[in-house]
């Protein structure tokens, strides 16, 4: 048996590789995790609830199956799920004041295929309210500080946005991985922000069934998770063509882990020009340039691309989002679940239930999208930004004619503080300008942690591929781990102040 | 015979458009698992999609886009390889997800038209402007507490195919005529049970009045109207409330109304009131339908014959009058067992019978064509017998009354009853002189020249055989007495 | 296109979110800024593009007309706030 500390240095891989040798048990595993959880999250309240129980049954249940020398991709392995994945018989929240009670009878696609898979629930991850946001500022449960802050530094940074709870579990080692979404960046950015491997694969690889929806047409789950190989198992796990969902691909899941090995010899890799902003740190630009000769070092040829509407992605995705969650959220009225507030007849029970349940940056997203979508001003804002989204997907489509992956900054920002850009909604959606168009196009876009910022926060690059082709993806970004050798770690984390 | 209404102002016309809701006959509901049958418990219909839980999707019904294809092909309509489906936004307390799932944009069928029948024999075509699939809402009940309204989801999710006229009716009696072939073609085709009773049939009546030769005017939609009885006085009240309105010198507001059965007349719906920025977009959890051409093409082959090409075929093949066409054609069950009938037969008499004596013989107990303890082998039995000359007409009535009391077979009445027609003559000579031995006066009324009192004397003659004389022999027996 | 508070009240309404005054006044300033900004678009040329409407590039699947689901009223109503007997209950609508 294992320390306990020396139990939180092992990646994902290399845990399973432990428990299928019965070097570790996945009880004790399980119990590491949830000590942790019980030291630590108090400070970074990076779960909103948390499954003890339920987790030493499902450690105890993957402990059987490996005596029997039975096991699957995740027997015993302890993961943190979004809380914004419907579990079975456990409060999920969508952080959001409105779901503060519900309790959903059924349990989502892709938990259930990690159930099936032999994972252990540690609990439900904090995230932004319905996962609007890009700092986990708007959480009904509280904010999640960022585990990681600048050496000598007090302010509490965020950990990104929507999945920072995830991401700030994994970082903490709260978690030997996570469930997450992404909409608008909310994988990629919060994992760039805590140092973490994340990846949003194709629209329709995961399922949607059972994930409290924001905007279904950009809309995906992913993992995050320590390194590309941690993200490959668990992506291997949750993906799969689901009759539930229509909008899930009928496409074989192919071993994404494989492909982590593979390389980047002969790979023509683009570099959009577009994606080099006026004002961006300087110390981003130098490690774009950095990662391209880690690849060009590795055999892949450099090409410079143009995706000419990158400019216009975020003010469409303020379009199409909105929408889509305006009429998405409908449905929380307070007549079947969740809160209600009483009203003297149903329009005021309508309306009181939804302004006490909702938070504010809910309420605006809600508003605009209701108005971009109402009488008269369909044309101008919906419909030209459907409009504009196509041309976003025709700038990927001509892109990827020419080269088999582009690789990007994933934010033009490290982790900023706590409170820092709540005042200007523009300022925060700006965090999500590199992220947000593979979410237009539907591509899949993965984000690896490459090196530190001057103040000593981790900055990821983004690897976007082509649509189905998540292994090329993995391929570029393994090559860019390992050339980077990010190894270093945020100064809260379990077996450290455990 | 145009309809029109009486103003101060000068005489007013009516124009019409409806949309009917028809439910799709499905085992499931339009994009969910759970039964769309009618009439479960409250609520045991429901799946978490149907009450519209987080992270719930629609997955579409194959059945559904069949049946609203094959309606659409029915109604002579243009059917659209892509069609889309789109949100129609709006509170209610039985319309769990915030939307409707509808197609407004890109409906699966296009414009069509079908043919109405007036009283007048004449037809008229109507457009229809296009069909589209969405779903049905729950249902509220109103009246089980004081304070309360009560949801019940089953009905939440159902199939249902609107399908929209264009504005070409001109009256009451066009409308109902509309509603009542709408209902024929879907029975024909099986995609829609029809029964506004239990309203798997609904209509939302369009009205505006105008005087002749004027632009459109402001309708109203009367939502709902459940029978085609109530549509026609919905309509009269409707165009009446507008006359009024524009006379007085107001102007009708566009609005939704609701219509009063109890009082005859059409009033605001003010649940409706601010429910008019519907918010329609793609639904993003849905692609877009597409069809194969193919799948089309065979479904066109496969369509049963209608009723318009019934009754044409009807009016050669058998010689049919149109009118007795029109009624036979009806009802798919009532052209299938006239066609039975008359089959081998004479087409006209079987016609007449059925329209005629075994009509009314249903009528008095209650039943139709559907129930009917009569098959078309057995009537059409009788009317062999009749053929044959073992029954006469008169007998034959008697026998068919019977036929519809027991479910007996016409030879076996006849049997049971001893019916089977005289035809010894030795029998019927002898029935001739007994009446004409006990009606010497009329005897000789008769020789004094009053011809007509020949009647009388078969009449006598069939008495007191029981009526079972074959009508032609008592004639021929009675000529040769009296000759 | 900008919003006044007229505006913001009937899309409140429509959206069905009771805001007070003076919250109307702190949204007018927002939504007019996220409105604002999102006129950029308007220096896009969109002329005859075809509006992508879906994250899929595909046709829909079709499933079997099969009863699948239901009968399940127990857990149906399990999360209801209010429910009478099988219902779920809501203030009389008055039609
Ligand atoms: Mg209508
Ligand atoms: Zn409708």
């Amino acid at each position: 048996m294992m320390a306990g500390s020396s139990m939180f240095d092992l990646t994902l891989a290399q845990a399973r590789a432990a428990l299928r040798a019965r070097k570790i048990s996945a009880a004790d595993l399980t119990n590491a995790y949830l000590g942790a959880i019980e030291a630590l999250n108090p400070e970074l309240n990076a779960y909103i609830t948390v499954t003890p129980e339920l987790a030493r049954a499902q450690a105890a249940a993957a402990d059987a199956a490996l005596a029997r020398g039975e096991h699957a991709p995740l027997t015993g392995i302890p993961l943190a799920i979004k809380d914004l994945f419907c579990t079975e018989g456990v409060r999920t929240t969508a952080g959001s004041r409105i779901l503060s009670n519900f309790v959903p009878p059924y349990e989502s696609t892709v938990s259930g295929n990690l159930l099936r898979d032999g994972a252990v629930f540690l609990g439900k991850a904090n995230l932004d309210e319905f996962a609007m946001g890009s700092s986990n500022m708007t959480s009904a449960y509280g904010a999640v500080t960022n585990p990681w802050s600048q050496p000598g530094g007090n302010a509490r940074l965020v950990p990104g946005g929507s999945s920072g709870g995830s991401a700030a579990a994994v970082a903490a080692r709260l978690a030997l991985g996570a469930t997450a979404t992404d909409t608008g960046g909310s994988i990629r950015q919060p994992a760039s922000f805590c140092g973490l491997a994340g990846i949003k694969p194709t629209y329709g690889r995961c399922s949607r069934w059972g994930v409290v929806a924001f905007a279904s047409s950009l809309d995906q789950a992913g993992p995050i998770a320590r390194n590309a190989e941690d993200c490959a198992i668990l992506l291997g796990s949750m993906a799969g063509h689901d009759p539930k969902d229509s909008t899930s691909a009928d496409v074989a899941v192919p071993d994404f882990a494989a492909a982590c090995a593979r390389g980047v010899r002969g790979l023509r890799i683009g570099v959009p020009r577009e994606y080099r902003m006026d004002g961006m740190p300087p110390e981003i630009e130098a490690l774009w340039q950095r990662g391209l000769g880690w690849l060009r070092a590795e055999g892949a040829e450099i090409v410079d691309v143009s995706l000419p509407h990158t400019k216009y992605g975020l003010a469409t995705y303020y379009i199409v989002a909105p929408a889509e969650a305006s009429s998405n959220l409908a449905r929380y009225d307070g007549v079947r679940f969740g809160l209600r507030e009483a009203g003297a007849d149903l329009t005021e029970l309508y309306e009181a239930t939804r302004a006490s349940g909702f938070g504010a940056e809910v309420k605006r997203r809600i508003l605009i999208g209701t108005y971009v979508l109402s009488a008269g001003y369909y044309d101008a804002y919906y419909l030209r930004a459907q409009k504009v989204r196509a041309l976003i997907l025709q700038d990927f489509t001509r892109a990827f004619h020419d080269v088999d992956a582009l690789v990007t900054p994933t934010t033009p920002s490290a982790a900023f503080a706590q409170g820092e850009k709540m005042d200007d909604p523009i300022k925060m959606y700006l965090n999500d300008v590199f992220t947000v168009p593979a979410n237009m196009a539907g591509v899949p876009g993965m984000s690896i942690p490459a090196g530190l910022d001057d103040a000593g926060l981790p900055l990821g690059l983004q690897v976007l591929g082509r649509p189905f082709d998540e292994q090329t993806v993995f391929a570029v970004a393994a090559t860019l781990e390992r050339a980077a050798g990010f190894t270093a770690l945020p100064s809260m984390r379990a077996g450290v102040r455990a | 015979m145009t309809y029109t209404l009486e103003g101060n102002t000068g005489t007013w016309e009516v124009v019409i458009g409806l949309e009917v809701h028809a439910q799709v006959i499905s085992q499931s509901k339009l994009f969910s698992g759970a039964s769309a049958t009618y009439g479960g418990e409250p609520n045991t219909q429901v799946s978490f999609v149907d009450a519209a839980f987080p992270g719930m999707l629609p997955v579409i019904n194959r059945e559904c886009v069949r049946q609203a294809v094959r309606t659409g092909l029915g109604l002579n309509a243009h059917i659209n390889l892509v069609s889309r489906f789109d949100r129609k936004n709006y509170f209610y307390a039985d319309l769990p997800a915030g939307y409707q799932i509808s197609q407004y944009a890109h409906p699966i069928v296009g414009s069509g038209t079908i043919e109405i029948e007036l009283a007048d024999g004449t037809s008229k075509p109507i457009g229809v402007t296009r069909l589209h699939l969405e779903q049905d809402a729950g249902k509220s009940l109103h009246d089980q507490s004081p304070t309360k309204s009560f949801i019940d989801l089953n009905r939440c999710g159902v199939a249902l195919m609107e399908i929209v006229s264009e504005p070409d009716l001109r009256s009451p009696e066009e409308a109902g005529a509309y509603l009542r072939k709408m209902r024929t073609i879907l029975r024909y085709l099986g995609t829609c049970d029809g029964n506004m009773e239990e309203g798997s049939m609904r209509a939302d009546v369009n009205v505006s009045v105008r005087h002749h030769g004027e632009p459109f005017r402001t309708r109203c939609e009367i939502k709902n109207v459940n029978s085609v009885r109530y549509v026609m006085l919905a309509i009269e009240a409707e165009a009446k409330r507008q006359i009024t309105v524009w006379e007085d010198g107001g102007a009708v507001q566009q609005e939704t109304r609701l219509f009063d059965v109890a009082r005859g007349i059409t009033r605001s719906m003010r649940s409706k009131e601010d429910a008019h920025d519907y918010r329609y977009f793609p639904d993003p959890d849905l692609l877009p339908l597409v069809l194969e051409e193919d799948w089309v093409a065979a479904l066109r082959t496969q369509l049963p014959e209608l009723p318009d090409a019934k009754k044409s075929r009807f009016m050669h093949q058998f010689g049919l009058p149109v009118y007795d066409a029109g009624v036979l054609v009806a009802e798919q069950a009532t052209a299938d067992f006239y066609e039975t009938l008359a089959t081998g037969r004479d087409p006209k008499q079987a016609a007449n019978w059925m329209m005629g004596d075994f009509f009314a013989a249903l009528n008095r107990t209650g039943r139709d064509i559907g129930n009917s303890p009569v098959s078309a082998a057995n009537l059409g039995e009788l009317l062999d017998l009749m053929a044959d000359s073992t029954i006469n007409g008169r007998i034959a009535k008697e026998v068919l009354e019977e036929m519809v009391e027991t479910g007996e077979t016409a030879s076996a009445v006849v049997a049971r009853k001893g019916l089977r027609q005289v035809t010894d003559t030795g029998a019927i000579d002898a029935a001739v002189e007994q009446v004409l031995a006990g009606n010497p006066d009329k005897l000789a009324e008769f020789r004094g020249g009053r011809d007509k009192l020949f009647g009388f004397f078969v009449g006598q003659v069939m008495k007191a055989m029981a009526g079972k004389g074959n009508p032609a022999l008592v004639n021929e027996a009675l000529k040769r007495r009296l000759g | 296109m900008a919003l006044d508070p007229a505006t913001i009240h009937r899309i409140a309404k429509l959206a069905r979110i009771r805001i007070e005054d003076w919250q109307a006044a702190q949204l007018e300033q927002e939504l007019n800024g996220i409105l604002g900004w999102i006129e950029q678009l308007n220096e896009v040329d969109v002329e005859g593009v075809e509006p992508l409407t879906g994250g899929a590039q595909m046709a829909m699947k079709m499933r079997d007309d099969v009863v699948t689901d239901g009968n399940i009223r127990d857990l149906v109503l399990a999360n209801a706030p209010e429910r009478e007997g099988v219902f779920y209950a809501v203030p009389k609508v008055v039609e």
